[in-house]
C-alpha cells in the first residue's frame, strides 16, 4: 500500500470557453474503512482560484493551512489578489523544499487570472508542474480520469456544459475506484460568478 | 584418547546451501482489449502492440482469435501464454466436434475455457481473457475472466494495461451511468463501434503500451468479420 | 492555527524526514515522483550546437503531459535538455539559470558553457546522485559551439553529438549511421529531428513533439514543437451531455460585485 493511497481521493480540473472548473469527491478513509463522506479536498485561494489537495489527509490539513497563511501574506504585502500562476509556483516551491521529506500530496491549481483567461495545473508531490491547456487530474482515480477525460473533454465548452462533462468525468472514475466517493463537489469558476455544486453519486 | 574420537577425524558433515533457481515465466506484454454485447452483435476489439517493459516487440501482433463463427477471444497479459490457450482450446474444440457431431456454442466454450484455466491454478496462464461471441438465441455475449478461470457474463467489459482507462467510459456511454434522462434503447453496431473506436483513441494517448493499430471483430449471427483502424505509434 | 512561518533559509527542509521514515517502516511503500522517460539529443554543427527532445512525460505506464518542455533556459547563449525525475531537472536548470545572470552581472560577460557546466556537476555531484536529473548541455561562447552531458552523479562527457535518457539508443542509431564531421545548420536540425523522432516511435517512455534549439554565435533559435507527428485524429462522435444529465443535491452561487471608485465605505 502507497501512503498516496492511504486516504484516497481524487481531483480533476478542465478549461472551457472563458471559464474553469475544479472538482473533488468527498471520501476520507482509513485504507478500505470509509471515515468521513464529507472531507474538503478543495480549497479558496482567491476569488477566482482554487486549490485541489488529494493525498494523505494529514498533509491536506497541513498544507491547506500553510496555503492559507502564505496566501494571506502575499495579500497584505502587495496589496492585490494573488494569480493562479503565482499559487501555482508558491505551491510548487513548497514541495520542492522538500525534496527528500516530502509532503504526500499531488496539488491542482484551476482559476482565472486577472485577464479571466483560465489557467489549470497539476503537479507530483516533490513539485513538477504540468501545466495542461485542456484537462488535469489526479488522486487515487487518477488513471480512471484520464480514460474519462481524455474521451469526453472538447474545446470551448461553456460553463453548463463544462459542468456535465466534469461531473460526468468524475462520477463515473470514482464509480471504479474502491477509494474515491462518497458524492462529488464541482466549483465552476466564471469570470463573474463560482457555482458550487453537490453531485449526486453511489453511496459505495 | 582415540584419534578416530576426536572432533578433527569426525568432519562435519557436508552440508549442502541450498541452491535457488529462480526463473521468472512470466512476462507483461501489455495492450488491451475491449468487448461490447449488442442485441443480436458483439464486437471484440484489441490494439496490436506487443510490448516489454519501455520495448516494442511487436507493432502488429494479433492478440484477439476468431475461435469459431460465433466467438471470438481475446487474451491480455503474457503473449505466449494467450497464443499456447487458444491452442489448447482449439484442441478441445475440435474433441469436442468429434465427440459431438456440432460446433461449440460460446456459452459451452465459456464454461469450457474456465475449466482449462482452473485446470492451471497452481501454475496459471497469466492471461486475462474476453470472449465475445452470440450464444444460440442469437443474442450478444460478453463473458470475462481472471488468470484462473473465475468468469462472468456482461454487456461490456475491457481487460488489459488501459483497461483502468476505458471501463468507467464504457460504463457511461454502454451501461448510460449517472446519466438522468438518458435513453434505454439499445446500441446500434454503428454506435458501438464509434464508441470502441473512442476508447482506444482516448487509451492510446495516455497508455504507452496501447497504440498501433486496432483490430476489431465484429460477430453476428451470419460469422465473423475483421476490421482494421490505425492507432497512434509514438 | 497557522503554522509556525520559518525565514527562508534556502536549501532543502528535512523537516518530514523522520515521519516519513518512519511512515516507511510500518509499510507504507514511498510514492515515485514523476520522470520522463525522454529522448533527449545534442549534435555539434560548423557554426554552432542544435539541441533536440521530446515533448513526453510520464508517471509509470501513464502519460502525464503530452506537451512538455524539456529544453530549458540557462542563459541567452546556453541551454540544457533534461532527463530523469522531471521536478529535479527544472529546479535544478533554473537554479543554475539564476547563479548564471547574477554571475553576468557581477561579471559583466557572456556567460561561458564550461562555467555552466561545472556549476552544474558540482552541485550534483554534493548531493551524491540523490538529485536524478541526467542533463545535455549545449552553448556558444567565446570558444565555439560546445556541447556536454551531465550524469546524476556529476561526471560528464564533452563529445561532438550525444543523446540521453530511455531513448538513447534509438536515437544514437541515427547518430551512428548519420552523423559526419561539419554539418550544416539545416542538416543538423534534419539529424537531431530524425533522432528524436527515433525515440518517440520505439521507446515508449518517449512520444509526442520534437522540440529544438539551435544556438550559434549571434543567435538562438526555440523551434517549440519544430516536428509534430502524433496529431490526435478528430474523434468518431462528440460526447457533449444534454444539460441537466447530472443529478445535483445542492447549489450555491457566489457573485462578484465590481466595486467601482468612490463606492468604498465611508470612513469620514
Amino acid at each position: 500500500m502507497s501512503i498516496m493511497e492511504y486516504n484516497g481521493g481524487s481531483v480533476v480540473a478542465m478549461v472551457g470557453k472563458g471559464c474553469v472548473a475544479i472538482a473533488s469527491d468527498k471520501r476520507l478513509g482509513q485504507q478500505f474503512m470509509t471515515v468521513s463522506t464529507n472531507f474538503q479536498k478543495i480549497f479558496p485561494a482567491s476569488e477566482k482560484t482554487y486549490i485541489g489537495l488529494p493525498g494523505l489527509a494529514t498533509d491536506v490539513l497541513t498544507l491547506s493551512e500553510r496555503f492559507r497563511f502564505n496566501i494571506n501574506m502575499y495579500k497584505m504585502e502587495e496589496e492585490r489578489d494573488i494569480e493562479p500562476k503565482t499559487v501555482a509556483h508558491m505551491i510548487s516551491s513548497t514541495l520542492y523544499q522538500r525534496r527528500f521529506g516530502p509532503y504526500f500530496v499531488e496539488p491542482v491549481v484551476a482559476g482565472l487570472s486577472k485577464d479571466n483567461t483560465p489557467f489549470i495545473c497539476a503537479m507530483d508531490l516533490i513539485g513538477c508542474i504540468n501545466f495542461a491547456k485542456d484537462f488535469v487530474v489526479s488522486g487515487t482515480a487518477s488513471q480512471n480520469l484520464y480514460g474519462m477525460c481524455e474521451s469526453l473533454w472538447e474545446p470551448d465548452l461553456e460553463p453548463e456544459d463544462l459542468f456535465e462533462t466534469i461531473s460526468q468525468a468524475l462520477l463515473n472514475a470514482q464509480d471504479r475506484d474502491a477509494l474515491s466517493g462518497w458524492g462529488a463537489v464541482v466549483h465552476i469558476i466564471t469570470p463573474d460568478k463560482v457555482i458550487t455544486r453537490s453531485l449526486k453519486s453511489r453511496q459505495d | 584418547m582415540n584419534f578416530l574420537d576426536s572432533p578433527l577425524s569426525k568432519p562435519a558433515p557436508y552440508v549442502v546451501a541450498p541452491i535457488e533457481h529462480r526463473f521468472d515465466p512470466y512476462e507483461d506484454n501489455g495492450g488491451t482489449s475491449v468487448a461490447i454485447a449488442g442485441e443480436d452483435f458483439c464486437v471484440v476489439a484489441s490494439d496490436t502492440r506487443q510490448s516489454n517493459g519501455y520495448m516494442i516487440n511487436s507493432r502488429y501482433a494479433p492478440k484477439a482469435y476468431k475461435m469459431s463463427s460465433t466467438a471470438v477471444l481475446s487474451c491480455n497479459g503474457f503473449h505466449a501464454d494467450g497464443v499456447t490457450l487458444k491452442k489448447v482450446l482449439e484442441q478441445r474444440m475440435k474433441m469436442y466436434k468429434y465427440s459431438h457431431d456440432k460446433d461449440m456454442s460460446v456459452t459451452a466454450l465459456a464454461q469450457m475455457l474456465s475449466n482449462t484455466l482452473y485446470q492451471r491454478r497452481f501454475f496459471p496462464y497469466y492471461a486475462f481473457c474476453l470472449l465475445g461471441g452470440v450464444d444460440a438465441d442469437g443474442k450478444g455475449a460478453v463473458y470475462c475472466y481472471d488468470s484462473v478461470g473465475s468468469f462472468e457474463r456482461e454487456n461490456y467489459r475491457t481487460s488489459g494495461s488501459a483497461s483502468a482507462l476505458i471501463q468507467p467510459f464504457l460504463d457511461n456511454q454502454v451501461g448510460r451511468k449517472n446519466q438522468q434522462n438518458a435513453s434505454t434503447a439499445p446500441l446500434t453496431l454503428e454506435a458501438v463501434l464509434r464508441i470502441t473506436k473512442d476508447a482506444f483513441t482516448s487509451a492510446t494517448e495516455r497508455d504507452i503500451h496501447t497504440g498501433d493499430n486496432l483490430q476489431i471483430f465484429v460477430i453476428t449471427r451470419d460469422g465473423v468479420e475483421e476490421q482494421n483502424f490505425p492507432l497512434k505509434k509514438d | 492555527m497557522a503554522p509556525q512561518q520559518v525565514k527562508p533559509v534556502g536549501g532543502f527542509s528535512f523537516e518530514n524526514y523522520t515521519r516519513n521514515a518512519v511512515l516507511e517502516t510500518k509499510g507504507a511503500k514511498p510514492p515515485k515522483a514523476t520522470s520522463t522517460g525522454t529522448t533527449i539529443v545534442g549534435v555539434i554543427y560548423d557554426k554552432g550546437v542544435c539541441l533536440g527532445a521530446d515533448t513526453r512525460a510520464t508517471e509509470g505506464p501513464i502519460v502525464a503531459d503530452k506537451n512538455c518542455e524539456k529544453i530549458h533556459y540557462l542563459a541567452p547563449n546556453l541551454y540544457c535538455c533534461g532527463a530523469g525525475t522531471a521536478a529535479d531537472t527544472e529546479f535544478t536548470t533554473n537554479s543554475i539559470s539564476s547563479q548564471l545572470e547574477l554571475h553576468r552581472l557581477s561579471t559583466g560577460r557572456k556567460t561561458r558553457v564550461v562555467t555552466a557546466m561545472t556549476l552544474l556537476k558540482q552541485m550534483l555531484f554534493r548531493y551524491q546522485g540523490h538529485i536524478g536529473a541526467a542533463l545535455v548541455l549545449g552553448g556558444y561562447d567565446i570558444n565555439g559551439p560546445q556541447l556536454y552531458t551531465i550524469y546524476p552523479h556529476g561526471s560528464t562527457d564533452k563529445l561532438p553529438y550525444v543523446t540521453m535518457g530511455s531513448g538513447s539508443l534509438a536515437a544514437m542509431s541515427v547518430f551512428e549511421s548519420k552523423w559526419r564531421p561539419n554539418l550544416t545548420r539545416e542538416e543538423a536540425i534534419a539529424i537531431v529531428s530524425e533522432a528524436i523522432e527515433a525515440g518517440i516511435f520505439n521507446d515508449l517512455g518517449s512520444g509526442s513533439n520534437v522540440d529544438v534549439c539551435v544556438i550559434e554565435e549571434n543567435s538562438t533559435d526555440y523551434l517549440r514543437n519544430h516536428v509534430r507527428p502524433n496529431e490526435r485524429g478528430i474523434k468518431e462522435q462528440s460526447y457533449r451531455y444534454p444539460r441537466g444529465t447530472t443529478a445535483i443535491l445542492k447549489e450555491s452561487i457566489r457573485n462578484f460585485v465590481d466595486v467601482v471608485e468612490g463606492d468604498a465605505m465611508d470612513m469620514s
